[in-house]
């Protein structure tokens, strides 16, 4: 037996490592992905007001943190048996689009372009943000520009771009000025070519992956995501639907304060990641996938005209469920159009300069669940208080969380098609990390931790002897 | 003119203050024609670089192996730098410094899974005690405080830097 480790990876949000174990005739025989690290939010918050939680759980991602808040002061709502005030869902409906496109934009530009636009066997040295600057200036610029779009919007509502205080147990802090509806308006336009732009090219380079897409986690699972009654797309609020691998509901929609009759939770001894599972199949059978890709599988429809439009283009193409996980990079781009879609809606309808934003209540129930869909998918905080509002219990399941065994299972196809003899090159151990990169995980916020990637591979002979290794310069 | 070699670190944060480094927008294209930027998350570098003018260092110190990175850092650096709340005090990281590290992970990996029940040890690095910041371990020569720092408070250093001046002191910071 060898081994290969590649620790940490990198251009991925996170901190994890991934072990390749080949048999004596050099093929992979096991494969191992790891996260390495662990914060605690869970037991940590015990004994703070309930009220603090959207301002502490922000900090588990600095990536995501509109998404933590959201589904924090969800959860929160619930605990002060609150229906929010109409504008302020609006309002958070309309952060969370900018968060949705800032949070894609970065995956896209910055942390995958790289890999799509120079290859996967592009020189290590350059294959990063400033290489892509470099070869294509212009997209490159527009990349930028659309992240800043996104937070824009977050700036423009919160003031601030990371970790803003404005999401609040109730609503929100202050409603939204003329002016930043305008100058959100205004952005619009620039910010969908820029999508439709990006969206032309990358289907335009989609032939020259089919090996990627054929070997990159093209494994059927089941898939979930939050929809509306209508069975289209939501990212703020909805019930958690299950689909099978063949395209049946296999539940039609899971409301959230019942998620833990459905969803369980594993530990892994090797993973400080845990392993979310579908509970009526039980641990074996009951793997799933979140995020884009499996919010496209999930919906029956996006609900707006132009992503519409580019979701049956992919359905033509990939067929009804598509499962190879090098499609979240093209599900992340017709996200971004109905993100922006929905943003000009939202931006136009009467009440949203309304303002009556925030409801006011103590503690009316022990226990609240919230859930919405964050970039990566579907994220769920779920807290019980005692009588004075003191968090006495937390849990918290996270986007990446729910794809733990999706990555490792698409991190032993990759390897077995590419990783072949005692001989190592850049592009096979690139192709691995990019695989994991496809899922655009952030394991900053699956394990409430996040760390410092870099790449190593070692093949190791059975006796221990190291016979080769990688590392770029 | 010789580019500056910039490095960036992520320990125990939450990648806030690398978000905030990327707000400087597209200032980040003038920014890369005096910038090497010769390690960190954004970059495929996949070792520590033998000599860096400046890395910034997010997050706190929370496993020996955050402590080895860091002193290993000081050692190839010129200018080290706290990035954030984290580094400079520990903050929302070192929350959990209040809960013994066996409670905190029986809660989450035992009492937090319905399948599995165990602590995860296999091949992984140990929590510390404690999440501490930076000067804990090694000399810190600039701290740039907040939860994230500005961008703005991000590129005015990056600027101070590239042209070789100290930084200065009397500028606009915040904690939190």
């Amino acid at each position: 037996m060898k081994r290969i480790t590649i620790e940490p990876v990198s251009r991925i949000e996170g901190h994890a490592k991934i072990t390749i174990q080949l048999d004596d005739a050099g093929k992979v025989a096991d494969t191992q992905f790891q996260v390495t690290q662990v914060r605690g939010f869970e037991k940590f918050t015990e004994g703070r007001p309930f009220y603090e939680m959207p301002g502490i759980t922000s900090r588990i991602c600095g990536i995501c943190p509109i998404s933590h808040q959201l589904a924090s002061s969800k959860a929160c709502d619930a605990i002060m048996s609150v229906r929010i005030p109409h504008t302020a869902q609006l309002l958070r409906e309309i952060i969370h689009c900018g968060q949705i496109v800032q949070s894609h934009a970065l995956s896209f530009f910055y942390l995958s372009a790289p890999d799509l636009l120079l290859g996967m066997d592009a020189d290590p040295a350059v294959r990063n943000v400033v290489g892509v600057i470099e070869a294509n200036p212009e997209l490159a610029r527009a990349g930028i520009e659309l992240r800043k779009f996104g937070l824009l919007v977050i700036e423009g509502l919160a003031e601030e771009r990371v970790h803003p205080s404005w999401i609040v147990p109730g609503g929100v802090k202050s409603p939204m000025t003329v002016q930043t509806r305008d100058r959100i308006l205004a952005g619009i336009p620039q910010a969908m070519a820029t999508t439709e732009k990006t969206l032309g090219i990358f289907k335009s380079t989609l032939d020259s992956f089919s090996e990627e897409i054929a070997n990159f986690g093209s494994i059927p699972t089941m898939y979930a995501g939050l929809v509306d009654r209508a069975g289209n797309l939501q990212f703020y609020d909805g019930v958690v639907r299950f689909r099978s691998a063949t395209g049946d509901i296999v539940h039609e929609g899971v409301s959230p304060e019942r998620y833990s009759d459905y969803i369980g939770e594993a530990t892994m001894r090797n993973s400080f990641m845990k392993a979310p599972f579908y509970k009526p199949l039980g641990y074996a059978q009951g793997s799933y996938r979140v995020g884009p890709l499996a919010r496209l599988n999930v919906a029956d429809a996006l609900g707006t005209p132009r992503a519409d439009a580019e979701l049956q283009i992919f359905r033509q193409r990939f067929g009804r469920m598509a499962h190879s996980a090098f499609l979240y990079h093209y599900a992340r781009l017709i996200e971004v159009l109905y993100a922006l879609e929905c943003l000009k809606i939202l931006l136009l309808e009467p009440h949203v300069l309304d303002t009556h934003v925030r409801a006011n209540a103590g503690v009316n129930a022990l226990e609240g669940v919230g859930i919405v869909e964050a970039p990566r998918g579907t994220l769920i905080h779920h807290y019980k208080v005692d009588d004075n509002g003191a968090i006495v219990w937390a849990n918290l399941i996270v986007s990446t969380g729910h794809n733990n065994r999706a990555i490792g299972d698409s991190v032993r196809q990759v390897s077995e098609h590419f990783i072949h003899g005692d001989h190592l090159e850049e592009g096979m151990l690139n192709r691995v990390s990019a695989v994991v990169r496809a899922y655009d995980p952030c394991l900053s916020c699956s394990t409430h931790a996040f760390g410092v990637p870099a790449v190593e591979i070692s093949l190791v002979a059975p006796n221990g002897d190291l016979l080769d290794r990688l590392r770029s310069k | 003119m010789k580019k500056l070699k910039l490095a960036t670190v992520w320990l125990d944060g939450c990648s806030g203050c690398h978000m905030s480094l990327l707000d400087i927008d597209t200032a980040i294209i003038a920014l890369v024609r005096k910038v090497d930027i010769v390690y960190g998350p954004l970059v495929d570098a996949q070792e520590f670089p033998e000599e860096v003018d400046v890395t910034l260092v997010e997050g706190a110190v929370s496993t020996k192996e955050d402590v080895d990175k860091l002193q290993h850092i000081r050692q190839h650096t010129k200018l080290l730098v706290s990035l954030g709340d984290c580094a400079v005090t520990g903050n929302v990281s070192g929350l959990r410094n209040v809960v013994p590290v066996n409670k905190l992970l029986q809660r989450v990996y035992v009492e937090g899974a319905d399948e599995g029940g165990c602590i995860p040890n296999q091949d992984l690095p140990q929590l510390a005690k404690f999440a501490r910041p930076a000067q804990d371990f090694v000399k810190v020569d600039v701290c740039l405080p907040g939860c994230p720092p500005s961008s703005k408070i991000i590129a005015g250093f990056l600027n101070t830097a590239v042209e070789g001046r100290k930084p200065e002191a009397n500028q606009k910071i915040k904690f939190g």
